[in-house]
């Protein structure tokens, strides 16, 4: 089923209309509203008169995290806080969070935006779903959540964790949806197994994942295990979160919200938009966005667009699944991870060496994240106790800032790569 | 065991006060092997041995016949030594010979953080890391070893 047929199935001329027109009031509005963006584009000489339609984006300057960092923790908002009424925050590359905020009207175009999804899945109203995204800062469970009440389905905020929990809940009360990162739904699919409860007597028939990368066999083994029909949902928080893009019954790509959010590819290192059908690095521009409006945002996510009619009859543009990332930013249990947090940790620690290396991998089907590092040598102790404190005292800063719970490795001295030049600091088992 | 090292002032009480070396070792095969084969390729002998272990580390702790060489060797070989003082005890070995000993400390209220022991020709060797390594040392002022 197709939520709003006037918006998703546009023609192409009116799509166009829609697009720059919508261009031309977010250029003026930020322009005029944001200081930032006003100081850029005066020094690339162009004004909000240069902008006439959405051809004309490519004059715009691009936006990047550091820019968030840059401006913490308001810089980039575009309205006054008395207009601001939920903000949401995700990993930084260093220290400070990202921070996100939004009108009443951003919330009601994300809720329309994540209705848009669920209906392509073929879930409505009748629907109950399981919402096992964390709740909180993180972006996922409350842009669902609300996302489904605007659908007019009944949502069960159980966030994340407590796998036994969620898969009682499901069972009792009917879940016939469940929304959480891929690879969570492969935990909580094993875990069901072991209860021993038959699946006759649970009502799923849904999957709603995103949050993290998968590929086609991981959505085979979830629907094979889980008896369900997977679908992928993209987003990112600086954009709005979750709803940003979606599959349809096609499962061929996810198409992109694309009225709110007008997606570019771009060479990543030469910062040229490439034609349709080539991969390269996403950028987005939120054109309709109030609190906080982003030209040309680089997500560093690695994909390709393409604009062919989808037979679901949709007209929007869709995404390939994201095939890597343009910076060194890892995804893990659905958390965004940069190395340079975990360094900028470690060196703050007396203890530690300013050498790591962080392992990835699936154990038991959830990532674990391996952050091994050394102790210098007149910290090492000869009681175990105080190394194991240590250890400790490690895993909760990291935790603290990461919000991640991660396995800390030391290692005996000097078995560490050094940083000359390229160190190789990440290495990620995980097939996806 | 003892008449290998020069003899001192030291060397004739009893319990004697000694360097304990630890090495923090990384769980994997054969890394005990590469650090005692470090040992043996300079000459230094091992008095006592004991391997304190953990999920992902383990800390080696040595009694060697000569320290300031072995923690040379250990550091060259890019390993983490500590230096430790420890109380070395001869004790006899005897049923009922090592609980007169606790029993000493245990009346006053000395902790002990570790310890280890090796018997030989009815002869024990005793390893104490005690928290007030002076305290515990006037404790055990000339222990008669006796068997």
């Amino acid at each position: 089923m197709i939520w709003n047929t006037h918006k998703e199935c546009m023609s192409a001329d009116e799509k166009h209309n829609l697009q720059s027109e919508r261009l031309r009031k977010l250029v003026s509005r930020v322009y005029h509203a944001t200081p930032f963006y006003r100081r850029k584009m005066q020094e690339m000489d162009i004004t909000p008169d240069d902008i006439r339609s959405i051809e004309d984006i490519v004059k715009l300057p691009f936006t990047t995290k550091q820019d968030f960092r840059d401006n913490y923790p308001y810089g980039l908002f575009a309205v006054p806080m008395s207009e601001i009424v939920r903000l949401h925050a995700s990993s930084g590359t260093t220290g400070k969070p990202t921070v996100v905020g939004y009108t009443r009207r951003d919330l009601s175009v994300w809720s329309e935006s994540i209705a848009r999804c669920l209906s392509a899945f073929g879930t409505d109203r009748n629907d109950i779903f399981s919402v096992a995204y964390g709740y909180g800062l993180f972006t996922g469970g409350l842009g669902i959540h609300y996302g489904i009440e605007h659908l007019g389905a009944t949502v069960i905020p159980a966030s994340s964790g407590n796998t036994g929990k969620q898969i009682q809940l499901m069972h009792d009360f009917g879940s016939t949806a469940l929304a959480c990162t891929p690879s969570y739904a492969l935990y909580i699919a094993e875990t069901m197994q072991k209860t021993g409860i038959p699946r006759s007597e649970f009502r799923l028939r849904t999957g709603i994942f995103g949050a993290e990368p998968w590929t086609e066999s991981m959505r085979r083994e979830i629907e094979n295990k889980l008896g369900i029909d997977a679908y992928n949902i993209y987003g990112l928080s600086e954009v709005m979160g979750p709803g940003v893009s979606h599959e349809c019954a096609c499962k061929n790509g996810s198409h992109i919200v694309d009225d709110h959010f007008y997606p570019e590819i771009i060479d990543p290192e030469t910062l040229k938009r490439l034609p349709d059908g080539e991969q390269g690095e996403l950028v987005f521009t939120t054109l309709s966005k109030e609190g906080l409006p982003l030209l040309r945002y680089r997500t560093k996510d690695l994909c390709s667009l393409h604009s062919e009619a989808c037979p679901c009859g949709r007209s929007s543009v869709r995404m390939s699944p994201i095939a890597g990332r343009s910076d060194d930013m890892l995804i893990i249990r659905g958390v965004n991870v940069f190395p340079s947090q975990i360094e900028s940790v470690i060196l703050d620690i007396d203890e530690l060496e300013a050498h790591y290396q962080l392992i990835v991998e699936r154990r038991n089907k959830l990532d674990n994240l391996e952050i091994q590092v050394e102790v210098k040598e007149g910290y090492y102790s000869d009681e175990i106790g105080k190394i194991l404190e240590l250890k400790k005292k490690v895993a909760s800063r990291l935790h603290s800032v990461l919000g991640l719970s991660c396995d800390i490795k030391l290692v005996e001295p000097n078995t560490l790569a050094r940083s000359e030049g390229k160190a190789q600091r990440v290495i990620d088992k995980r097939k996806y | 065991m003892r008449k290998e090292k020069p003899l001192s002032v030291e060397e004739e009480r009893n319990p004697r006060l000694e360097e304990q070396l630890s090495v923090f070792v990384e769980n994997k095969i054969g890394r005990i092997h590469e650090v005692v084969q470090v040992l043996g390729a300079e000459g230094i002998n091992m008095q006592a041995f004991s391997l304190a272990e953990n999920v992902d580390f383990g800390i080696l702790r040595l009694i060697v016949s000569d320290v300031p060489k072995a923690v040379e060797a250990l550091r060259a070989a890019h390993l983490a030594v500590k230096r430790t003082a420890v109380l070395c005890l001869d004790c006899a070995d005897r049923p009922g010979a090592l609980a007169e000993v606790m029993q000493r400390l245990a009346e006053r209220e000395i902790f002990v953080e570790y310890m280890y022991a090796f018997a030989r020709n009815e002869e024990a060797l005793v390893v104490i890391k005690p928290r007030d390594i002076e305290a515990c040392r006037a404790a055990l002022d000339n222990w008669q070893a006796k068997p």
